[in-house]
């Protein structure tokens, strides 16, 4: 009989904490698979764009370009929003499963996978916006200069990461797949009111004073800054007070949950 | 009775797999603090199989999950092969088979082993691991389409993909069929042969008295009996005697040289002893005891009395 006993000053600890490009590409594949997620990665921004983005007056100015472009971009926030949601909601649903904490098993930084998640929503939401922008481009009314463009889709893309904080805390809060019920029609009603789908001077006053405390309202105006070159200052507290306040929260609920991991 | 044997005497210049050193872990529940490890010392040796054996809510769990590094101890120190249990973690020297769950249902059998494989500085190849598994077959099914059988198999491949010198199981043959857990406690066991310590927490008794090298019994969070199958039962030696009397006198009983202790249930009485025979001819003698039975106490008797609240 061998004895091949295991020596453990042989062994060594994986660099970066864990961090890999296997599993990020599994981790994206994953949501690629998921026809839910696609729906509303892919298809549903586009087609509310195609719907929203030919009404009448679309060629008027708006800031450097015109009110399509100006719809492209409102369209863009949302689908990225809505897919890094979708994204930080499945964290949760993870834990539910145990995986997270057959993951405790292994060599991986509870912290990395927090980074290689934010990452995949990063992902997502880009390709979220950039169908929006290739669909737009393809229809051809949109119209702004390159730089105002890029920057906006840049932009956006960083606002995504409130929403995906937003999807983890939700997810915490309302467990299994129940999350995204209550994050789909809930980030369309945010939508509403923070005007991405209709601008905020077409409704009453006193709509438009609470509009400037939800969350959406904030990251609109700074993902459209680039094009209409006007940024209200209490725009900007909304976008960074949202996003602490969902960190935050995402946060709170999983450092709670850790007890029991 | 309750007893705490010796811990074998490992040789100061090997490292312990396990070491628990007056290891408590309490949890807050509401104002109460909660005491579900009380002082706990555990030593196991590499290439142990030892059976973690305790009533649901004995604290085998919170101890395990001190071993895994999953929590830290309230107080006491918790090491794996001499070193912090997350260290040993990060180098691949521990795995865990969970129960239940751990698995994505939309990953593929072959992804979820890759994936797990990829967060190792150094695993087994993939191929290799998925055939000793024997779900090669199956490695492009979604995990949600699998059985609980190949479920759990898929479990134990990612366990040892990274070729763990300790080996942590928690109820690993809950849902097994005979034939299964036979096949499973082989492939334990050639895997122990090469130098790999197992530790495997579970309530039935049989399956700790035949496979385990080592029974460790714990009871409100505490080790009551440490040994040998054989050395776990010889703690509840004796034998049990059991007879109908018209009109039973438990102090009488009682007071029969050799007994130790007296159950009376209805013209029913039961009696404990080392010494069956004596007492057995005192009672066909001297008493009017009918319709007498001896029966042997086992492992099952030895649990209850080691572990039980009844007492």
């Amino acid at each position: 009989m061998s004895t091949v006993t295991i020596d453990p000053n042989t062994r060594r600890v994986p660099p970066l904490g864990g961090f890999n490009l296997t599993v990020l590409g599994l981790e994206l594949k994953r949501m690629l698979r998921n026809r839910r997620t696609v729906i509303f990665t892919l298809v549903l921004p586009a087609a509310l764009l195609l719907t929203f983005g030919g009404q009448d007056g679309w060629d008027d100015p708006a800031g450097s370009g015109n009110v399509a472009a100006y719809i492209l971009i409102s369209m863009a926030m949302y689908g990225a929003a809505l897919t890094s949601a979708a994204t930080g909601s499945a964290v949760a649903m993870e834990r539910a499963l145990g995986w997270s904490r057959q993951l405790r098993l292994t060599p991986l930084n509870p912290v990395v996978y927090i980074v290689m998640k934010t990452l995949v929503a990063l992902v997502m939401g880009g390709i979220a916006i950039l169908v929006v922008n290739l669909v737009g481009a393809f229809v051809g009314k949109a119209d702004m200069p390159v730089d105002v463009w890029v920057a906006s889709a840049v932009v956006a893309l960083l606002c995504t990461l409130t929403f995906a904080a937003l999807g983890v805390f939700v997810g915490y809060v309302v467990p299994g797949e129940n999350a995204m019920q209550i994050l789909g029609p809930g980030l369309a009603l945010l939508s509403f009111l923070g005007g991405l789908f209709i601008p905020l001077d077409q409704y009453a006053d006193w709509v438009r004073e609470i509009a400037y405390w939800t969350p959406m309202y904030g990251v609109a105006e700074v993902a459209r800054s680039p094009l209409t070159h006007e940024l209200p200052w209490y725009a900007v507290i909304n976008a960074v007070g949202w996003f602490a306040l969902f960190v935050a929260g995402a946060a709170w609920r999983m450092s709670k949950d850790t007890a029991r991991v | 009775m309750t007893s705490t044997s010796t811990l074998p005497d490992g040789s100061a210049t090997r490292t312990a797999a396990v070491r628990l050193s007056g290891v408590t872990k309490s949890f807050a529940m509401g104002r109460e603090s909660v005491e579900a490890v009380r002082g706990l010392d555990l030593e196991i040796q590499p290439g142990e199989i030892v059976a973690f054996l305790g009533p649901n809510g004995a604290g085998k769990t919170t101890t395990i999950d001190m071993i895994l590094g999953l929590s830290r101890p309230t107080t006491g120190t918790a090491e794996v092969l001499g070193m912090a249990p997350r260290d040993a973690i990060a180098r691949g020297l521990v795995s865990a088979v969970m129960q239940t769950g751990g698995l994505l249902k939309d990953l593929t059998v072959r992804e979820t082993v890759e994936y797990t494989a990829a967060l190792f500085a150094d695993t087994r190849p993939v191929d290799e691991v998925l055939g000793d598994a024997g779900i090669t077959e199956i490695a492009d099914r979604k995990v949600a389409k699998c059985s609980g059988g190949e479920q759990q198999r898929l479990r134990f491949a990612m366990a040892l993909l990274s070729d763990p010198a300790l080996l942590l199981l928690d109820e690993p043959t809950t849902g097994m069929d005979v034939e299964g857990r036979r096949a499973f406690w082989s492939s334990i066991r050639r895997d122990a042969e090469t130098g790999r310590t197992v530790l495997f927490a579970t309530h039935y008794l049989e399956e700790a008295d035949q496979y385990a090298d080592r029974i460790v019994l714990i009871s409100h969070g505490k080790v009551v009996a440490d040994g040998t199958g054989a050395e776990i039962k010889s703690l509840a030696s004796g034998r049990t005697l059991r007879f109908t009397v018209p009109t039973p006198d438990a102090d009488a009983f009682a007071r029969i040289p050799g007994v130790d202790g007296v159950e009376v249930r209805g013209e029913t009485v039961i009696l404990h002893t080392k010494d069956s025979d004596a007492v057995a001819r005192h009672l066909l003698t001297s008493t009017d005891a009918r319709d007498l039975e001896i029966t042997a106490k086992g492992l099952e008797d030895a649990f209850i009395a080691l572990t039980g609240d009844a007492r």
